[in-house]
């Protein structure tokens, strides 16, 4: 058993450094900071952390004027909120003008749990997506987190990232490289190429290493940077193994999935078979009650993979 | 003026409801104690004795209607509902879990007696204000109620459904504020302050009571005396304290989205005299 990190930790952890490194690093949160972890930074720099209060619109446009003012502004809440509620001014005030705000959402997809449907997001990626100048990322773990953040503090301009509630496994390691517009090859394979997003690496490794006692070889390659895609990687993983499974917590509607199929049948079409959520909402139960209901478990994607190959 | 023995009854009854909200809340393992133990005096009032309603016909369409704007207290709404009849008090056991009817936050399409979907803070006041128009257009004489938290009316999205309601003259709609001076990450007057409330729904041009939340009589009679008001809705800031009827949680931020342990439990039914 991999150690297990909720990548929502990490981010806090992270943001505490940051604040330490970069006085212009400030923070902004609409009364989630105990969820979201921001009040580990709050605590420590309390004149540079502001509460909107539930007022999740307001907090984007204070965040872009932080940010017009030259400050470095992180504003968190959950998925639902940060790229729902929030979505119109997250649109005009920051990805129209390209302002330097990094989105941090916590609680993305259905592992959110007993909250329930209204508060599990499974279109954030796919409408953050879908804004010209936006930087859309979802790390696969805690490591994977820290050095997503610190890469976003680096790039000037907005970036959305999007973070769970839960505990997750450990893939990458502490320390690691992140690159935005770059994905990561976690394991070779030659008969299909898992291509996975946030904690659906994870399980992905799972499937692979089922697949590998039925003697096929299942490539995984993780995509942190939803936005920019890994052009060359997904269309160098499609002509080597001809045969692509998507998985995301998130719809099958304009996310991961749909970035790689958009690129695949301008350049080279393969079969894909996309793991997600099929055009429907969550609802309540335990995280893993859940991404079993939903078809999001290495049993799953064990499954999606002989379908592929079937149709390769 | 209410007589004694139904103001009696009816506190009789929150104090029941408090020990199913308690319940079920320990069973779920999960959701929010302060805010439904906060609210559940004014739901006792508004569901057995204020509103008309039909537990054996949700969907009557004379019913006065109730929109839980704060819809994380859905623990308080269920355990209204049960008592009701409008499902089984066993059904409150499933609270949050997978496949049942009651969400972690209130779903229109899938409990009996809910009428619209919450939870996102801010949505349900405009909702209400549509409930209202609704009313209004079909001839009914019904009336809509809902209820808000103190720190959801920080959400712009409250002051333009305030400015819609006064603008329509609903004064078919009655609102009751939960104003129990803490959100999530403290204290409302800490973390975004919203006072003074009563002057700024006045300057929207609603009608304004102030009571003790916790007083069935008072809550009675702000609930009666809103029926009074014409072309104006009206706005009832309810005085109330989080947590409210186990001293150990009572005006603790901390125990928002927290359910009672098996140990917190015990000791809250003792308090509540249910053992
Ligand atoms: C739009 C939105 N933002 C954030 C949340 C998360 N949230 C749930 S309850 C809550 C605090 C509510 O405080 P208040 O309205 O005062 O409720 P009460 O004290 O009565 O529980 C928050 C921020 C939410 N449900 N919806
Ligand atoms: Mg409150």
């Amino acid at each position: 058993m991999s150690e297990m990190i909720a990548t929502r930790d990490a981010y806090g952890k992270t943001l505490l450094e940051l604040g330490r490194e970069n006085p212009r690093v400030v923070v902004l949160d609409a009364d989630l900071s105990g969820s979201t972890k921001t009040a580990v930074f709050g605590k420590e720099f309390p004149e540079r952390f502001f509460n909107a209060g539930i007022a999740e619109a307001n907090m984007v446009g204070m965040a872009a004027g932080l940010a017009a003012g030259g400050m470095i502004p992180f504003a968190s809440t959950f998925a639902v909120f940060a790229a729902g509620r929030a979505f119109e001014q997250i649109r005009q005030s920051l990805a129209y003008p390209r302002m330097n705000v990094k989105i941090v959402a916590t609680h993305g997809g259905i592992t959110v749990g007993e909250d329930g449907g209204s508060h599990q997001s499974v279109e954030d990626l796919a409408i953050m997506r879908a804004l010209p100048n936006m930087t859309v990322l979802c790390p696969a773990d805690g490591p994977e987190t820290e050095a997503a953040v610190r890469a976003a503090a680096a790039y000037q301009g907005p970036v959305f990232i999007r973070l769970g509630r839960s505990k997750v496994p450990v893939v990458f390691t502490e320390g690691c490289d992140f690159t935005i517009g770059r994905g990561a090859t976690l394991r070779q394979g030659s008969d299909l190429t898992f291509i996975t997003t946030g904690l659906m690496t994870a399980q992905a490794l799972e499937a692979a290493a089922i697949l590998a006692e039925e003697n096929i070889s299942a490539r995984v390659v993780h995509l942190g940077s939803i936005k920019p895609l890994d052009v060359d990687l997904v269309l160098q993983a499609a002509r080597e193994t001809g045969a692509i499974v998507t998985a995301e917590e998130h719809s099958v509607i304009g996310g991961l999935g749909g970035a790689v199929c958009e690129t695949l049948c301008e350049s080279c079409p393969v079969p894909v078979e996309r793991v997600g959520l099929r055009d429907v909402f969550g609802q309540s139960g335990l995280a893993e009650e859940l991404l079993a209901h939903y078809g999001l478990t290495p049993a799953h994607l064990v499954e999606a993979a002989e379908r592929v190959l079937r149709r390769k | 003026m209410l007589k004694e023995e139904t103001v009696r009854a009816l506190e009789q009854t929150a104090r029941q409801l408090r020990v199913e909200i308690l319940k079920m809340l320990n069973t779920a393992k999960s959701g929010h104690t302060g805010g439904s133990l906060s609210a559940i005096d004014v739901l006792t009032v508004l569901y057995f004795h204020q509103m008309r309603h039909d537990p054996s016909n949700p969907k009557w369409e004379d019913r006065d209607r109730f929109v839980l704007s704060k819809g994380h207290a859905a623990p308080a709404l269920y355990a209204c509902l049960a008592e009701a009849g409008y499902f089984s008090r066993d059904d409150l056991k499933t609270l949050r879990r997978f496949g049942s009817h009651l969400q972690g936050h209130p779903d229109m399409n899938k409990t009996p007696g809910v009428e619209v979907c919450t939870g996102s803070l801010g949505q349900g006041l405009s909702q209400a204000v549509g409930l209202a128009i609704a009313s209004k257009l079909a001839g009914r004489s019904a009336r809509i109620y809902s209820l808000l938290g103190d720190g959801e009316v920080q959400e712009g999205q409250i002051w333009e459904a305030a400015m819609a309601a006064a603008h329509y003259k609903l004064d078919n709609l009655c609102v009751v504020l939960d104003h129990n001076g803490l959100q999530i990450d403290g204290e409302v007057e800490k973390v975004m302050n919203v006072a003074p409330l009563g002057p700024k729904f006045l300057a929207f041009n609603w009608h304004v009571f102030e009571v003790d939340g916790h007083d069935i009589q008072a809550i009675c009679q702000s609930l009666e005396n809103a029926g009074e008001i014409k072309g104006q809705p009206t706005l009832i800031i309810a005085r109330t304290v989080k947590g409210k009827g186990v001293p150990f949680f009572e005006h603790k931020a901390s125990y928002h989205g927290v359910p009672p342990s098996d140990d917190e439990l015990s000791r809250a039914l003792e308090h509540l005299g249910h053992s």
